[in-house]
């Protein structure tokens, strides 16, 4: 049964160093047994929150709590908590088994004990027959999942992943993903994931946080990310979107900078400057004047045909902005080309308007 | 490099660049690796000549003297080969000081190792710029020659010096420590660190901050880190400077004659009495003999333990 308690509860969180501000009064809760993502650009302070939870960095301010325990200022020996790290961090100059066996043998665990749960997590992670390799005999997936058996095997209640997937490539990646997500649900432990990989981020978790500059940005269900983005920032960082500049001149109507007014439902006042996104994918292209009655659109001029193989982009301008609509490719789709002129519409509800 | 029609090197297995066109045939590689291996000896030439004329052939003149006769004269005759000098080794003079000798190069080695492991570990662990100050820092002492520094120690050390006068203000009386065994210890000491921190640091600075963290992560405490993985993954640093210490102060002389006041404390001066005092050529060999096959026996064990890296 999973707790009531969240399994990680970070208050107005804050860590310096020096002058940078690597983690700026983040607040988050982490509920047990949920595969979380941290994403995030380059230098935003995954690595320094993950590093923090796991007692390798102490905050400068605020509040950390593990299934309601103050965990702030303890020693990473002795929290509940294990890292799978960025680069995996094996011991060289121990086998793989007994890379897995370290964090037993130092909780003393006994003998007895040790040997059947390590074998269990080799199996766990398909390394049996690999157990006397060292490190550097093992490819780069193969070390990977010797570090997620060394982190699994001490049953730690909160499983912490620096981009653990970050090395290797494409095709295994995508196979990593899958087997990590389906071990998260057979051994049920709250797993913390950091990643720049949106595409990452959004096929795994269950919930996702997404940072820049050491902030919090916001926190959601992939598709809640994705559809409803809170902020400018977090639009543009998830997938691709339009986004269009400007200002709500009344109720669920928007004028853009370049004088158009499009329908984009909020409950923004009215004088508030926004940007309204709009996905590639959610907005369709028809013959001028041809759109269907209950979708906002607007008219324009098809600037740029881009093919992308299994889907076109088509870059459609009016009053010199432009909206990139993505059509897929398929048998008798949309002939239009550089040139045409055209509307493009979108179910009003696909939008969204962000404050700036 | 130069564009002669070197044969690739050819390793066994697939994965050769252009082994369709060039098929490595058997004689073609026996030839690649005979090039090979004349090109390995004329470019390491220079070093066997070195080693011939200043280590081969003075060992080879030393173990001829340490089986000849020394005659009544002072003088050594190289006839009537016998194996005397060996067994005065076992007399008890020369076995007492062999023996301190070794106890004196051990504890050196000991003392600098549990000194220079911290520091070098913290070394380590700064950012480089303080890194390679610290660095020079450790080095600036070869700056001044070897034996002004030991006679510096000897007046730091004289019943005069700040250290007398040190251990008087610290309300332990007025220590005089020269001319004796830990005079010359912290002289040996003071004088081999740097070839202890060194290697250390280089060993240090080479293992990966993770490996630390990931050990505290899986409930290892500091002191648990230290010996699982930090302590066997700088092995080879240890190693290295622990030979690098204990070599030169098994055969030191310089600082047991200034430090020591002459008394034959360590085998490095009897050796020199006996040359130069005692005129007893056989057995000033035979003891460089035997130092040095200490010296060379603890060199090997260290190679064979893996220390590849100084
Ligand atoms: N030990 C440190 N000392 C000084 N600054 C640091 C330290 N660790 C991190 N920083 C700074 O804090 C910020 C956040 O770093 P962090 O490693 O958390 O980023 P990240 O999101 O993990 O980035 P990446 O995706 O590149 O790994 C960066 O600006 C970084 O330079
Ligand atoms: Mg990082």
């Amino acid at each position: 049964m999973p707790s009531a308690v969240p399994a990680v509860g970070l208050h107005q969180i804050t860590k310096r160093f020096g002058d940078v501000i690597a983690v700026d009064s983040v607040d988050l809760e982490i509920a047990d047994g949920e595969f979380f993502a941290l994403l995030g650009p380059s230098g935003c302070g995954k690595t320094t929150t993950l590093r923090l939870i796991a007692g390798l960095e102490f905050p400068t301010t605020g509040s950390l709590r593990i299934f309601g325990d103050e965990v702030g200022t303890l020693p990473p020996n002795r929290r509940p908590v294990n890292t799978v790290f960025q680069n995996y961090a094996l011991f060289p100059h121990m086998t793989a088994e007994e890379n897995v066996a370290f964090g037993l043998r130092m909780r003393k665990i006994p003998k007895a004990e040790v040997e059947p749960r390590v074998r269990d997590a080799i199996a766990l992670v398909h390394m049996e027959g690999m157990e006397q390799r060292r490190p550097d005999q093992l490819s780069g997936g193969q070390q990977q999942r010797v570090a997620l058996a060394r982190a699994l095997v001490n049953s730690p209640k909160v499983l912490l992943l620096d981009e653990p997937l970050g090395a290797l490539d494409l095709k295994l990646r995508e196979a990593m993903q899958l087997e990590l997500k389906a071990l998260q649900r057979e051994v049920g432990i709250t797993f913390v994931f950091v990643t720049h990989d949106q595409g990452e981020a959004l096929a795994m978790s269950d919930r996702i946080g997404v940072m820049d500059g050491g902030r919090l940005l916001q926190v959601g269900a992939p598709e809640e990310i994705y559809a409803r983005p809170t902020n400018r920032f977090v639009a543009d960082f998830i997938g691709h979107a339009n986004l269009l500049d400007g200002m709500v001149t009344g109720p669920d109507r928007v004028t853009l900078t370049n004088g158009v007014t499009i329908a984009a439902p909020s409950d923004i006042q009215p004088g508030g400057r926004v940007t309204v996104s709009l996905r590639p994918e959610q907005a369709f292209l028809h013959r001028q004047g041809g759109a269907p009655e209950h979708h906002a659109s607007v008219d324009g001029q098809v600037e740029q045909v881009t093919y992308l193989g299994n889907a076109l982009i088509y870059r459609v301008s009016f009053q010199w902005m432009h909206i990139d609509v993505r059509e897929e490719n398929r048998p008798g789709g949309a002939s239009v080309g550089a040139g045409d002129d055209v509307t493009v519409s979108w179910e009003p509800s696909s939008v969204a308007v962000v404050q700036d | 490099m130069t564009l002669t029609a070197v044969p690739p090197p050819s390793g066994p297995g697939p994965g050769g660049a252009g082994a369709a066109l060039l098929e490595a045939t058997p004689e073609f590689e026996r030839a690649a690796a005979r090039a090979d291996s004349r090109r390995g000896f004329l470019l390491s030439l220079p070093a066997y000549v070195y080693l011939l004329l200043f280590f081969a052939i003075p060992f080879g003149i030393v173990v001829i003297y340490s089986v000849a006769t020394r005659n009544t004269i002072g003088g050594t005759d190289l006839a009537g080969w016998n194996l005397d000098s060996y067994r005065r080794l076992a007399e008890p003079i020369v076995r007492d000081i062999l023996f301190r000798s070794l106890w004196i190069a051990v504890l050196t080695t000991l003392i600098c190792l549990v000194v220079a492991y911290p520091f070098s570990y913290f070394i380590a662990t700064r950012t480089p710029t303080v890194r390679n100050i610290m660095l020079v820092f450790v080095m600036i002492p070869f700056w001044t020659n070897f034996l002004v520094r030991n006679y510096a120690w000897r007046v730091i050390l004289g019943s005069d010096g700040p250290f007398a006068a040190v251990t008087e203000a610290l309300g332990l009386g007025r220590q005089e420590i020269l001319f004796t065994h830990s005079a010359v210890i912290l002289g040996l000491v003071y004088g081999f660190l740097p070839f202890m921190v060194l290697p250390l640091y280089a060993a240090i600075e080479r293992i990966d901050g993770s490996l630390i963290e990931a050990g505290r992560d899986l409930y290892a405490s500091g002191a648990q880190t230290f010996r699982r993985v930090l302590l066997p993954l700088s092995m080879p640093g240890v190693l290295a400077g622990s030979i690098l210490v204990f070599v030169p102060s098994l055969g030191a002389y310089v600082t047991p004659q200034i430090l020591g006041g002459g008394k034959s404390t360590m085998l490095g001066s009897y050796i020199v009495v006996q040359f130069l005092t005692a005129r007893n050529w056989p057995l000033g060999a035979s003891l460089s003999f035997v130092l040095m096959t200490v010296m060379l026996t603890a060199t090997l064990i260290y190679f064979r333990a893996g220390g590849r890296n100084l």
